[in-house]
């Protein structure tokens, strides 16, 4: 009994520290730096077959024909565009509540890679929007707030660029982030509170997807593929505002000297 | 926890409540002016004026498509299956307009009780199915249609 609970409480302060590592700006820069070419390696293997299998093999759908092919970016860049929110905001209160730099850093390099998701995802709807419903834009539940979002994307990227000294900058961004994720559910959602001209959710984690499967595979593919892609655009960021944050520091000299 | 950290958290999450308070309450007074589109049902309880611009959605009934033969006037009956609304339109409906899917019109009523829309855009369900699935279905249930709204 007595030696599992020492076992126990040695197993996570191995865990504890291993993660407390992650805080070092020299630790992060040197193990993000081996993940990122596996981050990339993963990203061409799902994405490429992932896009063969979705453009040209999958069945066209029963109604709109090939122009539904559009959901094997639009859906993955959607998800993922709100994923990146929440994440930001994460590590926007880790940086805000125990000031820790990677963090905070970690938090102001999601900005730009959630924003591309964001335009992606408005564009592709657009474009699919106008041979499937006949508009390309109206001011629907589902449209505005992934809007919204694109704009709080700018506003935290705008924050961040308009604050001099770094780290406060970093934690005021942050406290937007923190703030505009009451945006999320109501993107989510908003196909059910609310009549939209938008449909309502296809894939859903629980319950039955009114997708086919040989529709759905390949659009998982690409979820997949867009979630390493922006594991590996991520850590490059992070790793390069790092850097320029250290410059005169011993660990980024003794590196630069040593190679 | 340091103390710090503790104050600094707890006043994170305040700020969160906060607003998540502040946005539902203010999703909750906007209410029904969120919706998109309003369904025939909606349309008739709610007792709404001629002439005034709203959007109304619903499916379009089977076998009531009426085209005029020489100009591109059409009209059709709009329901959500439970009360329906002639639908007049002049111009070009979109690709997937068909009898039997979803339809949202934006227009107003006129005296005699039918609706003059101005734009008709076509809404598509959150169903994506290959060609020969919809066809087996159609072979087992003629009568219904395969991609019927939720």
């Amino acid at each position: 009994m007595a030696i599992s609970s020492t076992n126990q409480t040695s197993w996570w302060k191995r865990c504890k520290t291993w993660f407390h590592r992650w805080g070092s700006p020299a630790w992060f820069y040197r193990v993000s730096g081996r993940l990122i070419p596996w981050l990339w390696c993963g990203f061409f293997l799902l994405a490429i077959p992932g896009l063969i299998w979705g453009l040209f093999i999958a069945p066209p759908d029963y109604l709109q024909g090939n122009s539904y092919r559009i959901i094997f970016i639009h859906v993955p860049s959607a998800w993922q565009s709100m994923l990146i929110f929440a994440i930001m905001a994460v590590l926007a209160l880790i940086g805000i509540v125990w000031r820790i730099r990677v963090a905070e850093t970690l938090a102001m390099c999601c900005a730009p890679i959630g924003a591309a998701f964001t335009v992606i995802t408005l564009a592709t709807g657009s474009l699919w929007g106008k041979p499937t419903w006949g508009t390309y834009w109206q001011w629907d539940g589902r449209m505005t707030s992934e809007l919204v979002l694109l704009f709080l994307y700018l506003g935290v990227i705008g924050l961040h660029q308009a604050i001099d000294e770094p780290r406060r900058a970093a934690r005021a961004a942050g406290l937007l982030a923190l703030v505009g994720v009451v945006n999320l559910p109501i993107i989510h959602y908003s196909v059910e509170w609310w009549t939209t001209l938008h449909q309502g959710t296809t894939v859903s984690l629980m319950g039955e997807s009114s997708i086919d499967p040989s529709m759905l595979w390949p659009l998982l593919l690409m979820v997949l593929a867009v979630k390493l892609y922006f594991g590996a655009n991520l850590l490059t960021r992070t790793r390069n505002a790092l850097l320029v944050q250290d410059r005169d520091k011993n660990w980024v000299r003794e590196m630069v000297s040593s190679t | 926890m340091t103390p710090t950290r503790k104050r600094r958290l707890s006043i994170a999450l305040f700020i969160l409540l906060g607003m998540g308070a502040a946005t539902s309450l203010l999703l909750y007074a906007l209410g029904d002016n969120l919706l998109y589109f309003q369904s025939p049902s909606d349309v008739l309880s709610n007792d709404i004026q001629t002439g005034q611009r709203f959007r109304l959605g619903g499916m379009v009934q089977p076998g009531s498509v009426q085209r005029d033969p020489d100009t591109l006037a059409v009209s059709f009956v709009v329901t959500d299956y439970q009360q329906s609304i002639t639908v007049n339109y002049q111009g070009i409906l979109p690709d997937l307009f068909r009898e039997g899917q979803g339809v949202i019109t934006n227009g107003a009523l006129t005296s005699d009780g039918e609706f003059a829309a101005r734009e008709v855009l076509a809404k598509h369900d959150e169903k994506y199915m290959p060609p020969e699935i919809t066809d087996a279905l159609e072979r087992a249930n003629p009568t219904g249609t395969a991609g019927g709204q939720r």
